[in-house]
């Protein structure tokens, strides 16, 4: 097994979802709210993942324009769960080495009064580890 | 009637208002939430990966003293109560991260997703009852109010199991047992850019934006909301349009305590 196809059974692991499932019907991308920020969007998540062209997701930063509001899992029709598979690739590139997507050091800059400590926590949980 | 409190981070520094609320209102409408002892923060965001252990041990402690006092657990942010809530179902449902959680813990008594996590909407629909609420009401709000749900509060509807996903109404009755109008916008459960607002800011301004249009285009006076980054994402990309403010405020406002 190559080190991407183990990489591939571990997002099917980690995610426990089942992208043979999927009947391409595009229902995930339709309802996704920020598919045209994405390179690729859900329903070729779920593709690349069941074809073996992982190695394309790891190349885009499109796992990190979800937003996990899970409009895509709510809205399958086959149980897919596209947003588990998103964030399996994306939890994929950041528990590599100094991979974090969000680094302490830019926090200062970013936050205004009003932002919530909710925004910085959820931030850190999804981009870094 | 006493009830395990979960008010979080951004409940005691930036959102001040929905809990001081929370608090105020329940004791007038006769129940006690007791603050969970030494809870940690949630961590903001539920990660969905069966081998993420650590990142659901602070909801863990929160659940397990709930349990301990023999308490159903009361969250008011929505983001508390989502992850909260999913992790609950995880240490009930799955096996792989129960044991691995309590193994890593040692509690004296293994958790199993015992407690009942119920949402302060939830406490105030099936605990209080709706039609209570609106005799307790001195101060009818009489203004056309859009519900905002945002993501967190809906879904998964599986687990979060608060409403119809798709179609809710809790908010909407609750805006007419507090004597206002609901005014529903078809972006009511649309996510506004959650934690996007920190790496990509495109993202929640188109979101949040068409959001607050929407409401006001349906002719709403004024939106309300659970969760302090969906109020803090619309206010700063919608403009001055309407007022926007936490649902525990408008019910402090009918029930003559603010």
């Amino acid at each position: 097994m190559t080190d991407l196809q183990k990489q591939i059974e571990n997002i099917k692991r980690i995610s426990g979802a089942n992208p043979e499932k999927c009947m391409r019907c595009g229902k995930c991308t339709a309802a996704c709210p920020n598919y045209s920020e994405m390179e690729y969007h859900p329903h070729q998540f779920v593709y690349f993942i069941e074809n073996g062209q992982l190695d394309r997701l790891l190349k885009s930063d499109s796992a990190f324009r979800c937003m996990t509001c899970f409009a895509c899992v709510e809205r399958c029709p086959r149980d897919v769960k596209p947003a588990k598979l998103i964030e399996a690739v994306r939890l994929t590139l950041i528990r590599r080495k100094d991979s974090n997507y969000l680094k302490p050091d830019e926090i200062p800059q970013k936050i205004d009064e009003d932002l919530p400590q909710q925004a910085i926590v959820s931030a850190f949980r999804k981009y870094t580890k | 009637m006493k009830y395990s409190y979960y008010p979080g981070c951004t409940l005691k520094t930036k959102a001040k208002d929905l809990d001081l609320y929370a608090r105020k209102c329940a004791e007038a409408l006769g129940a006690e939430l007791e603050e969970v002892d030494e809870w940690q923060c949630c961590g903001g965001v539920y990660t969905t990966a069966q081998d993420e252990i650590a990142t659901k041990l602070s909801s863990v402690r929160a659940l397990t003293c709930a349990r301990d006092r023999g308490q159903a657990l009361v969250t008011v942010c929505s983001a508390c109560h989502n992850v909260i809530k999913r992790v609950n179902n995880d240490m009930a449902e799955s096996e792989y991260v129960r044991t691995r959680v309590n193994n890593y813990m040692q509690p004296e008594n293994p958790y199993k997703g015992e407690t009942k996590v119920i949402h302060y909407l939830e406490f105030l629909r099936d605990e209080v009852g709706f039609d209570n609420i609106k005799k307790a009401v001195v101060n009818p709000v009489k203004r056309r109010i859009a519900a905002y749900y945002g993501c967190l509060l809906l879904r998964p509807g599986s687990v979060m199991a608060m409403d119809n996903p798709e179609n809710p109404k809790i908010l909407e009755n609750f805006i007419t047992a507090i004597g206002g109008t609901p005014v529903v916008s078809p972006y009511r459960n649309e996510c506004c850019g959650a934690y996007l607002t920190l790496t990509d800011s495109a993202a929640p301004e188109k979101r949040s934006g068409l959001i607050v249009d929407s409401c006001e285009k349906k002719g709403a006076e004024m939106i309300i909301t659970a969760c302090p980054l969906c109020l803090y994402n619309l206010k700063k990309n919608g403009g001055d349009k309407l007022p926007i403010v936490y649902f525990t405020e408008i019910l402090a406002e009918a029930l003559g305590i603010k």
